[in-house]
Protein backbone atom coordinates (compact mmCIF):
# COMPACT_ATOMS: atom_id res chain seq x y z
CA UNK A 1 0.00 0.00 0.00
CA UNK A 2 1.34 3.34 -1.00
CA UNK A 3 1.13 6.23 1.39
CA UNK A 4 -0.57 8.39 -1.15
CA UNK A 5 -3.91 6.64 -1.13
CA UNK A 6 -4.34 6.56 2.67
CA UNK A 7 -7.14 8.95 3.51
CA UNK A 8 -8.28 10.17 6.89
CA UNK A 9 -11.99 9.57 7.02
CA UNK A 10 -14.01 12.63 7.96
CA UNK A 11 -15.53 12.48 11.44
CA UNK A 12 -19.26 12.30 11.31
CA UNK A 13 -20.24 15.29 13.39
CA UNK A 14 -23.91 15.33 12.59
CA UNK A 15 -24.85 14.18 16.07
CA UNK A 16 -22.92 16.89 17.97
CA UNK A 17 -25.91 19.15 17.58
CA UNK A 18 -28.12 16.58 19.25
CA UNK A 19 -25.65 15.95 22.04
CA UNK A 20 -25.30 19.62 22.79
CA UNK A 21 -29.05 19.99 22.61
CA UNK A 22 -29.44 17.43 25.35
CA UNK A 23 -26.83 19.20 27.48
CA UNK A 24 -28.49 22.51 26.79
CA UNK A 25 -31.86 21.22 27.92
CA UNK A 26 -30.29 19.81 31.08
CA UNK A 27 -28.81 23.18 32.02
CA UNK A 28 -31.98 24.99 31.04
CA UNK A 29 -33.89 22.89 33.53
CA UNK A 30 -31.38 23.09 36.36
CA UNK A 31 -30.89 26.84 36.04
CA UNK A 32 -32.95 28.69 38.57
CA UNK A 33 -33.41 32.10 37.12
CA UNK A 34 -35.78 33.15 39.87
CA UNK A 35 -34.08 35.72 42.01
CA UNK A 36 -34.65 36.14 45.68
CA UNK A 37 -36.95 38.92 46.74
CA UNK A 38 -37.16 40.73 50.02
CA UNK A 39 -36.86 43.92 52.01
CA UNK A 40 -33.36 45.32 52.02
CA UNK A 41 -31.98 47.06 55.05
CA UNK A 42 -28.58 48.36 56.04
CA UNK A 43 -27.34 47.48 59.49
CA UNK A 44 -25.46 50.09 61.49
CA UNK A 45 -21.72 49.70 61.85
CA UNK A 46 -20.56 47.73 64.83
CA UNK A 47 -18.64 49.95 67.15
CA UNK A 48 -18.09 48.53 70.62
CA UNK A 49 -16.99 51.90 71.97
CA UNK A 50 -20.10 53.71 70.84
CA UNK A 51 -22.41 51.58 72.92
CA UNK A 52 -22.47 53.94 75.87
CA UNK A 53 -22.79 57.32 74.27
CA UNK A 54 -26.39 58.24 73.68
CA UNK A 55 -27.15 60.35 70.69
CA UNK A 56 -29.23 63.33 71.64
CA UNK A 57 -32.25 63.66 69.43
CA UNK A 58 -34.88 66.31 69.85
CA UNK A 59 -38.11 64.87 71.09
CA UNK A 60 -40.14 66.13 68.15
CA UNK A 61 -37.82 64.36 65.74
CA UNK A 62 -38.31 60.91 67.13
CA UNK A 63 -41.04 58.36 66.72
CA UNK A 64 -40.85 55.11 68.62
CA UNK A 65 -42.51 52.00 67.37
CA UNK A 66 -42.50 49.25 69.94
CA UNK A 67 -43.65 45.74 69.25
CA UNK A 68 -43.99 43.83 72.50
CA UNK A 69 -43.99 40.12 73.12
CA UNK A 70 -47.77 39.95 72.64
CA UNK A 71 -47.20 41.47 69.19
CA UNK A 72 -49.01 44.68 70.06
CA UNK A 73 -47.69 47.72 68.26
CA UNK A 74 -47.25 50.82 70.34
CA UNK A 75 -46.47 54.10 68.61
CA UNK A 76 -45.33 57.29 70.26
CA UNK A 77 -44.51 60.59 68.64
CA UNK A 78 -45.52 64.22 69.19
CA UNK A 79 -49.15 63.70 68.28
CA UNK A 80 -49.87 60.06 68.95
CA UNK A 81 -49.24 57.80 71.90
CA UNK A 82 -51.21 54.58 71.77
CA UNK A 83 -51.49 50.99 70.61
CA UNK A 84 -52.27 50.76 66.92
CA UNK A 85 -53.13 48.18 64.32
CA UNK A 86 -50.44 47.47 61.74
CA UNK A 87 -52.63 48.90 58.96
CA UNK A 88 -52.63 52.31 60.63
CA UNK A 89 -48.86 52.52 60.80
CA UNK A 90 -48.27 53.63 57.22
CA UNK A 91 -50.36 56.78 57.48
CA UNK A 92 -48.99 57.66 60.90
CA UNK A 93 -45.45 57.22 59.59
CA UNK A 94 -46.18 59.28 56.48
CA UNK A 95 -47.55 62.13 58.53
CA UNK A 96 -44.56 61.94 60.83
CA UNK A 97 -41.95 61.81 58.06
CA UNK A 98 -43.51 64.47 55.88
CA UNK A 99 -45.00 66.78 58.53
CA UNK A 100 -47.15 68.43 55.83
CA UNK A 101 -48.68 71.09 58.11
CA UNK A 102 -45.38 72.05 59.73
CA UNK A 103 -46.69 70.92 63.09
CA UNK A 104 -44.31 71.97 65.90
CA UNK A 105 -44.82 68.58 67.54
CA UNK A 106 -43.63 66.68 64.46
CA UNK A 107 -40.09 66.65 62.95
CA UNK A 108 -38.43 69.92 62.24
CA UNK A 109 -38.20 71.05 58.63
CA UNK A 110 -34.83 72.16 57.43
CA UNK A 111 -33.25 73.31 54.24
CA UNK A 112 -30.93 70.79 52.69
CA UNK A 113 -28.86 71.22 49.57
CA UNK A 114 -29.27 68.03 47.59
CA UNK A 115 -26.05 67.48 45.62
CA UNK A 116 -26.72 67.94 41.93
CA UNK A 117 -30.24 69.17 42.50
CA UNK A 118 -31.39 72.16 44.51
CA UNK A 119 -32.15 73.16 48.05
CA UNK A 120 -35.15 71.31 49.37
CA UNK A 121 -36.98 71.47 52.66
CA UNK A 122 -36.88 68.13 54.40
CA UNK A 123 -37.35 66.55 57.78
CA UNK A 124 -34.03 64.81 57.41
CA UNK A 125 -33.33 64.73 61.14
CA UNK A 126 -36.30 62.52 61.93
CA UNK A 127 -35.70 59.08 63.38
CA UNK A 128 -38.04 56.15 63.56
CA UNK A 129 -36.91 53.97 66.39
CA UNK A 130 -38.09 50.41 66.09
CA UNK A 131 -37.93 48.33 69.23
CA UNK A 132 -38.80 44.70 69.58
CA UNK A 133 -38.84 42.14 72.32
CA UNK A 134 -37.02 38.84 72.05
CA UNK A 135 -40.40 37.12 71.92
CA UNK A 136 -41.88 39.32 69.22
CA UNK A 137 -43.08 37.36 66.23
CA UNK A 138 -40.94 37.77 63.12
CA UNK A 139 -43.94 38.11 60.83
CA UNK A 140 -45.32 41.04 62.82
CA UNK A 141 -41.89 42.65 62.78
CA UNK A 142 -41.70 42.14 59.05
CA UNK A 143 -45.14 43.67 58.52
CA UNK A 144 -44.04 46.70 60.51
CA UNK A 145 -40.90 47.05 58.40
CA UNK A 146 -43.00 46.64 55.28
CA UNK A 147 -45.43 49.38 56.33
CA UNK A 148 -42.54 51.73 57.10
CA UNK A 149 -41.02 51.03 53.68
CA UNK A 150 -44.39 51.65 52.14
CA UNK A 151 -44.65 55.01 53.88
CA UNK A 152 -41.28 56.07 52.47
CA UNK A 153 -42.02 54.70 49.01
CA UNK A 154 -45.35 56.44 48.76
CA UNK A 155 -43.90 59.75 49.90
CA UNK A 156 -41.08 59.46 47.38
CA UNK A 157 -43.50 58.53 44.63
CA UNK A 158 -45.74 61.53 45.35
CA UNK A 159 -42.70 63.80 45.45
CA UNK A 160 -41.44 62.45 42.11
CA UNK A 161 -44.84 63.05 40.54
CA UNK A 162 -45.16 66.57 41.89
CA UNK A 163 -41.61 67.79 41.39
CA UNK A 164 -40.26 65.74 38.51
CA UNK A 165 -43.57 65.05 36.83
CA UNK A 166 -43.24 61.30 36.68
CA UNK A 167 -43.71 58.33 38.92
CA UNK A 168 -40.92 56.68 40.93
CA UNK A 169 -40.95 53.75 38.55
CA UNK A 170 -40.04 55.95 35.60
CA UNK A 171 -37.31 57.87 37.40
CA UNK A 172 -33.67 57.15 36.67
CA UNK A 173 -31.07 56.49 39.34
CA UNK A 174 -30.18 60.15 39.81
CA UNK A 175 -33.77 61.19 40.22
CA UNK A 176 -34.35 58.38 42.67
CA UNK A 177 -31.36 59.57 44.65
CA UNK A 178 -32.97 63.03 44.86
CA UNK A 179 -36.19 61.52 46.14
CA UNK A 180 -34.21 59.52 48.65
CA UNK A 181 -32.38 62.64 49.78
CA UNK A 182 -35.76 64.30 50.19
CA UNK A 183 -37.11 61.42 52.26
CA UNK A 184 -34.10 59.57 53.66
CA UNK A 185 -34.94 56.30 55.32
CA UNK A 186 -34.15 56.66 59.02
CA UNK A 187 -35.17 53.49 60.74
CA UNK A 188 -33.07 52.85 63.78
CA UNK A 189 -33.27 49.62 65.65
CA UNK A 190 -32.43 49.65 69.28
CA UNK A 191 -30.43 46.89 70.85
CA UNK A 192 -32.71 44.00 71.71
CA UNK A 193 -34.17 44.01 75.15
CA UNK A 194 -33.67 41.04 77.40
CA UNK A 195 -35.96 40.63 80.33
CA UNK A 196 -34.09 37.61 81.61
CA UNK A 197 -35.69 35.35 79.03
CA UNK A 198 -34.68 31.71 79.16
CA UNK A 199 -32.14 31.12 76.46
CA UNK B 1 -34.22 24.37 -3.55
CA UNK B 2 -30.77 24.57 -2.02
CA UNK B 3 -30.27 22.66 1.17
CA UNK B 4 -29.85 24.68 4.36
CA UNK B 5 -26.32 24.58 5.61
CA UNK B 6 -26.52 23.40 9.22
CA UNK B 7 -22.83 22.95 9.81
CA UNK B 8 -22.72 25.89 12.24
CA UNK B 9 -25.67 24.64 14.25
CA UNK B 10 -23.54 22.73 16.80
CA UNK B 11 -21.44 25.83 17.40
CA UNK B 12 -24.50 27.94 17.94
CA UNK B 13 -25.98 25.51 20.39
CA UNK B 14 -22.67 25.14 22.12
CA UNK B 15 -22.52 28.85 22.80
CA UNK B 16 -26.04 28.85 24.22
CA UNK B 17 -25.06 25.83 26.26
CA UNK B 18 -22.03 27.63 27.66
CA UNK B 19 -24.19 30.56 28.62
CA UNK B 20 -26.49 28.38 30.65
CA UNK B 21 -23.57 26.53 32.17
CA UNK B 22 -22.22 29.84 33.41
CA UNK B 23 -25.43 31.11 34.95
CA UNK B 24 -26.37 27.83 36.57
CA UNK B 25 -25.51 27.76 40.22
CA UNK B 26 -25.28 24.20 41.33
CA UNK B 27 -24.75 25.15 44.94
CA UNK B 28 -28.18 24.24 46.20
CA UNK B 29 -28.27 23.37 49.85
CA UNK B 30 -30.40 20.66 51.34
CA UNK B 31 -32.69 22.33 53.75
CA UNK B 32 -32.74 21.03 57.27
CA UNK B 33 -35.16 23.62 58.50
CA UNK B 34 -38.62 24.38 57.22
CA UNK B 35 -39.78 27.92 56.76
CA UNK B 36 -42.41 30.05 55.12
CA UNK B 37 -41.08 33.50 54.44
CA UNK B 38 -43.40 36.41 55.17
CA UNK B 39 -45.09 38.32 52.38
CA UNK B 40 -44.97 42.03 51.83
CA UNK B 41 -45.86 44.68 49.31
CA UNK B 42 -42.66 46.70 49.24
CA UNK B 43 -40.19 43.97 48.43
CA UNK B 44 -37.48 44.36 45.83
CA UNK B 45 -35.83 41.92 43.47
CA UNK B 46 -32.27 41.03 44.27
CA UNK B 47 -30.19 41.42 41.19
CA UNK B 48 -26.91 39.55 40.95
CA UNK B 49 -27.39 36.27 42.71
CA UNK B 50 -23.67 35.85 43.15
CA UNK B 51 -23.68 38.59 45.77
CA UNK B 52 -26.24 36.94 47.98
CA UNK B 53 -25.59 34.46 50.77
CA UNK B 54 -28.40 32.83 52.65
CA UNK B 55 -29.10 32.27 56.30
CA UNK B 56 -32.01 29.96 56.93
CA UNK B 57 -33.95 30.14 60.15
CA UNK B 58 -36.82 27.86 60.99
CA UNK B 59 -38.04 24.81 62.77
CA UNK B 60 -35.96 21.65 62.10
CA UNK B 61 -37.47 19.20 59.64
CA UNK B 62 -39.00 15.93 60.85
CA UNK B 63 -35.79 13.89 60.90
CA UNK B 64 -34.04 16.34 63.16
CA UNK B 65 -36.94 17.38 65.30
CA UNK B 66 -36.64 14.39 67.60
CA UNK B 67 -33.11 15.43 68.49
CA UNK B 68 -33.42 19.19 68.43
CA UNK B 69 -37.01 19.96 69.29
CA UNK B 70 -39.34 22.28 67.43
CA UNK B 71 -37.63 25.56 68.35
CA UNK B 72 -36.23 27.64 65.49
CA UNK B 73 -32.67 26.94 64.48
CA UNK B 74 -30.18 28.57 62.16
CA UNK B 75 -28.88 26.72 59.15
CA UNK B 76 -25.74 27.86 57.38
CA UNK B 77 -24.75 25.99 54.24
CA UNK B 78 -25.60 22.38 54.99
CA UNK B 79 -25.62 22.28 58.74
CA UNK B 80 -27.21 23.68 61.84
CA UNK B 81 -25.26 26.45 63.46
CA UNK B 82 -25.20 28.70 66.45
CA UNK B 83 -25.31 32.48 65.98
CA UNK B 84 -21.62 32.67 66.85
CA UNK B 85 -20.76 30.64 63.73
CA UNK B 86 -22.05 33.42 61.52
CA UNK B 87 -18.83 35.39 61.66
CA UNK B 88 -16.88 32.48 60.25
CA UNK B 89 -19.60 31.91 57.65
CA UNK B 90 -19.46 35.51 56.48
CA UNK B 91 -15.69 35.28 56.26
CA UNK B 92 -15.72 32.21 54.04
CA UNK B 93 -18.52 33.60 51.90
CA UNK B 94 -16.59 36.81 51.45
CA UNK B 95 -13.44 34.95 50.53
CA UNK B 96 -15.28 32.82 48.00
CA UNK B 97 -16.34 35.89 46.07
CA UNK B 98 -14.18 36.12 43.01
CA UNK B 99 -14.37 39.81 42.34
CA UNK B 100 -12.64 42.05 44.86
CA UNK B 101 -14.81 44.96 43.74
CA UNK B 102 -18.01 43.16 44.66
CA UNK B 103 -17.08 42.37 48.22
CA UNK B 104 -18.57 45.48 49.81
CA UNK B 105 -21.85 44.72 48.05
CA UNK B 106 -22.24 41.31 49.58
CA UNK B 107 -25.76 40.77 50.80
CA UNK B 108 -26.96 38.43 53.49
CA UNK B 109 -30.45 37.18 52.95
CA UNK B 110 -32.33 36.00 56.00
CA UNK B 111 -34.84 33.37 55.04
CA UNK B 112 -36.75 33.04 58.25
CA UNK B 113 -40.00 31.40 59.13
CA UNK B 114 -42.96 33.61 60.00
CA UNK B 115 -43.28 31.88 63.36
CA UNK B 116 -39.73 32.68 64.46
CA UNK B 117 -39.20 34.88 67.48
CA UNK B 118 -37.18 38.06 67.10
CA UNK B 119 -34.62 36.94 69.66
CA UNK B 120 -32.84 34.66 67.22
CA UNK B 121 -33.11 37.24 64.43
CA UNK B 122 -31.56 39.97 66.54
CA UNK B 123 -28.77 37.60 67.55
CA UNK B 124 -28.08 36.98 63.87
CA UNK B 125 -28.17 40.68 63.12
CA UNK B 126 -25.73 41.47 65.91
CA UNK B 127 -23.33 38.84 64.60
CA UNK B 128 -23.65 40.20 61.07
CA UNK B 129 -22.78 43.64 62.34
CA UNK B 130 -19.72 42.25 64.09
CA UNK B 131 -18.75 40.51 60.87
CA UNK B 132 -19.08 43.74 58.90
CA UNK B 133 -21.77 42.25 56.69
CA UNK B 134 -24.16 45.14 56.80
CA UNK B 135 -26.33 44.63 53.75
CA UNK B 136 -29.27 42.65 54.98
CA UNK B 137 -32.30 41.30 53.19
CA UNK B 138 -35.38 39.98 54.87
CA UNK B 139 -36.36 37.45 52.27
CA UNK B 140 -40.05 37.60 51.47
CA UNK B 141 -42.54 36.93 48.75
CA UNK B 142 -44.76 39.44 47.06
CA UNK B 143 -48.17 39.86 48.59
CA UNK B 144 -50.70 39.27 45.87
CA UNK B 145 -53.68 41.30 47.01
CA UNK B 146 -52.77 44.96 46.92
CA UNK B 147 -54.58 47.02 49.48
Amino acid sequence: MGKSNRKVPGLNASSTADISFILLIFFLITTSMDTDTGLTRRLPEWDPNAEEQEVKIKERNIMTVQVNKNNEIFVKNGVINRVIEVEELKDIAKEFIDNPDDNPLLPMKEEYDVPGFRVVITTMKHVISLQTDRDTNYEVYFKVQNELSKAYNELRDVWCRQVLGKSWKLCNDDERAFAKAMYPSKISEAEPKTYGTAQ
Amino acid sequence: MPELNTSSLPDLIFSVLFFFMMVTSMREVTLKVQFTTPSGTEIEKLERKSLVSYIYIGSPTKEYRAQLGPASRIQLNDKFAEPTAIREFVKTERESMTSEKDKPFMKMSIKADVGTHMGIITDVKQELRKAQALNLVYSASLEKNAR
